[in-house]
């Protein structure tokens, strides 16, 4: 996409190109080969001069409809055949099909005997004739050289050489020369001083026991291109180069949010989760649990029906499963279902770029919305330190271009979370979240929090998370005078404050209690009071009777003794009847 | 040295002086080249292998197909089909006493 970018912007005063069709070497030249001019692939032995050569020819015939010629001097036609076929190239069909025509080209030194003038017209014709045979647009010389130590005149071989790249260029076609490394100069016999238009040098060097392949575009006239050294490998399908340069800062951002799978890691993230198509580094200790953390947020992509993929480098995809199950995780359903998938590889089975080609294919293949590495460090442990940093700069830029959130685990040693190769990391990732244990009271406990989230507002909390038989669960860490309390010691101070509580209630209920008893006290004085008071009252009628039945009595005894004395009842009577009226007349 | 070559010269010719000899030449066109190297061919020819040879001058430029067949790579080249076997030699056959060499009708100077 690039590569077709560049070339409708270009002027059309530019040089035209030839795209190769190798995945990455368009990008690096800017488009391709020089096209009808020739082009001069050197290195040692065994680093992939012919295979490029050959892969060339096959594309251009393949891809771009420009039959080719491969005039071999070192391999046969039918070795050069089943040595291609082993990539996935059918060498024999083109041929059948007139794509392309192979013509080996062999001289026998001791057979050869040399007797006067002479020039090599004779492979001038041949090349003429294979190239008018089919059309030949692309033509592939591999190893020239060989004529060196087959011709004994190099004066003539020399002369002829000049001639013959003039002439390829007048012919117009695109030309690959290969040749081998020499050890002053680029090549043995030093024919980059007739191929000077574009020269390409490859290497292949072992580092800490691991080879790389490299391409370095030495030379291009007339052309910008890549200068540095890119890692290129021979895959399944032939050659494909990696170029770190391909870092052109301007992918899409979505403001869409994703959910971790941990409710309160969310609520970390103002609530709502992750950015999709960030890149999140998620780093702790051996044990803190940053495979779960990553299988939860799979699970959670799964569940809301989006691709993940899941490489990881450390443990066997079954491995994972089963120990996602003790969290009460089940990933399976989701493997079958398709949403799912893992990748597992030794880092020490290859080289880096090899791993990076391998996760780029699987990407490009499954189309995943989410990949997980886990850990990135051991990954980058294959490598050194620039390459490890070029590769997470690339994959990153990779996956970002193509809008895929990635989460990256990564082991630190030791007890201190922050190392170097993390802060060399961190800057290109966007969200990080800090794992790490926490030593006290004889226990280790887990702590999460999130270091830096670009672009939301994000907790600065230090938080507890326990990994129970339910999952993950992330609970608020107490802030003792001691510092951050996790574990048990977060438990007894829950304990402490319940306790406090419970003595408080039984205060308020004592005190209830004490009101209660004096209510009741009251109204037991209040009651005695009134029994008293009655009874008082009581006294008070009984007396008062008393009293009336006295007078009555005295009374009737008065009048008793007045009967006896007959004296004064007349006038008692008549006081008495007389009183009544006057009352009345009153 | 001569003395050599003297030696050796009666034992390898004579096995081959017998048969018929069937000699190609490649040229491309009727450059100068090409006839000097016609013209020097016929000479060795005549002078060694009287009535016994027949040459069969290929031009490539009408011809390109068969360059492959015998490994045309310089031109002019002089191939020995018969007798067996084949033997080339590239040039314009200048160097009479190489082309000799080349064709077996002389031994080479071994120490060379």
């Amino acid at each position: 996409m690039k590569t077709k970018g560049a070339k409708s912007s270009s002027p059309a005063t530019r040089l035209p190109k030839c795209p190769t069709g190798i995945q990455g070497l368009d990008e690096i030249t800017g488009g391709g080969l020089p096209r009808g001019r020739p082009t001069l692939v050197c290195g040692g032995a065994g680093c992939g001069k012919t295979l490029l050569a050959a892969e060339f020819l096959v594309r251009g015939a393949v891809q771009f409809d420009e039959p080719g010629v491969l005039m071999a001097f070192e391999e046969t036609e039918k070795e050069l055949k089943a040595n291609v076929a082993s990539l996935g190239f059918d060498l024999e069909g083109l041929v059948q099909r007139k794509k392309v025509v192979i013509d080996y080209v062999h001289i026998e030194r001791s057979e050869v005997q040399e007797s006067g003038e002479y020039d090599l017209e004779g492979l001038f014709v041949r090349l003429n004739h294979a190239i008018d045979s089919i059309g030949a647009k692309r033509v592939v010389l591999d190893t020239m050289e060989v004529l060196f130590a087959s011709l004994p005149n190099e004066a003539i071989l020399r002369s002829e050489l000049r001639r013959l790249f003039r002439w390829l260029k007048d012919k117009g076609v695109t030309a690959v020369i290969t040749a081998e490394r020499g050890r002053e100069s680029l090549t043995r016999h030093g024919l980059e001083e007739y191929v000077s238009d574009c020269v390409i040098l490859l290497d292949h060097r072992v580092n800490d026991q691991i080879a790389t392949r490299h391409l370095r575009v030495v030379k291009y006239r007339g052309a910008l291109h890549g200068t540095n050294e890119f890692p290129f490998l021979i895959g399944a399908e032939g050659i494909s180069v990696l170029p770190i340069t391909s870092l052109s800062l301007n992918h899409k951002v979505s403001d869409q949010r994703i959910a971790t799978g941990i409710p309160r890691l969310d609520a970390m993230l103002g609530g709502k989760g992750f950015f999709r198509g960030s890149s999140i580094l998620l780093t702790g200790t051996p044990g803190t649990g940053k495979t779960i953390i990553a299988a939860n947020f799979a699970q959670a992509a799964a569940r809301r029906g989006e691709r993940v993929l899941f490489f990881s480098f450390e443990e066997s995809p079954d491995q994972i499963t089963r120990n996602m199950h003790s969290i009460g995780l089940r990933l399976e359903p989701m493997i079958k279902s398709g949403l799912l998938r893992f990748h597992s590889a030794r880092p020490s089975l290859y080289g880096l770029e090899m791993h990076l080609a391998t996760m780029f294919k699987e990407i490009a293949e499954f189309k995943p919305h989410v990949v997980i590495i886990d850990p990135i460090t051991s990954l980058m442990d294959s490598g050194t330190d620039s390459e490890g940093k070029g590769m997470v700069t690339r994959l990153i830029d990779f996956l970002k271009a193509s809008q895929i959130t990635s989460l990256f685990t990564s082991l630190t040693q030791g007890s201190h979370a922050l190392q170097q190769s993390e802060t060399a990391m961190s800057s290109l990732m966007d969200a990080w979240v800090l794992l790490q244990d926490f030593e006290g009271n004889g226990e280790r406990n887990r702590v999460l929090y999130v270091l830096k989230a670009r672009g939301m507002a994000h907790s600065n909390q230090i938080r507890e998370f326990l990994i129970s038989d339910r999952g993950i669960d992330v609970v608020d860490a107490y802030i003792g005078v001691s510092g951050v309390l996790t574990g048990s010691a977060r438990v007894a101070q829950g304990d402490l404050e319940k306790a406090a509580l419970l003595a408080g209630q039984q205060e308020a209920a004592q005190l209830k209690r004490e009101v209660e008893r004096k209510r009741t006290a009251l109204d037991r004085q209040i009651g005695d009071l009134r029994a008293d008071y009655e009874s008082e009252a009581l006294e008070l009628r009984r007396i008062a009777e008393q009293v009336g039945t006295r007078t009555f009595v005295l009374g009737t005894e008065r009048a008793a003794s007045g009967i006896l004395r007959q004296a004064d009842l007349k006038v008692a009577v008549n006081t008495q009847t007389k009183s009544k009226p006057m009352r009345n007349a009153q | 040295m001569k003395t050599k070559t003297v030696k050796r010269k009666a034992a390898a010719p004579k096995r081959l002086l017998s048969k018929l000899w069937q000699l190609r030449l490649y040229v491309t066109d009727t450059t100068p080249k090409s006839r000097t190297a016609f013209a020097n061919l016929k000479t060795i020819c005549e002078t060694h292998l009287k009535g016994r040879y027949c040459i069969t001058v290929i031009d490539l430029l009408k011809q390109p197909q068969l360059a492959k067949g015998d490994q045309i790579l310089a031109v002019p080249t002089v191939v020995r089909r018969l007798p067996s076997p084949v033997r080339t030699i590239i040039g314009n056959l200048s160097d009479t006493e190489r082309v000799l060499v080349g064709l077996d009708l002389r031994p080479s100077a071994q120490p060379r």
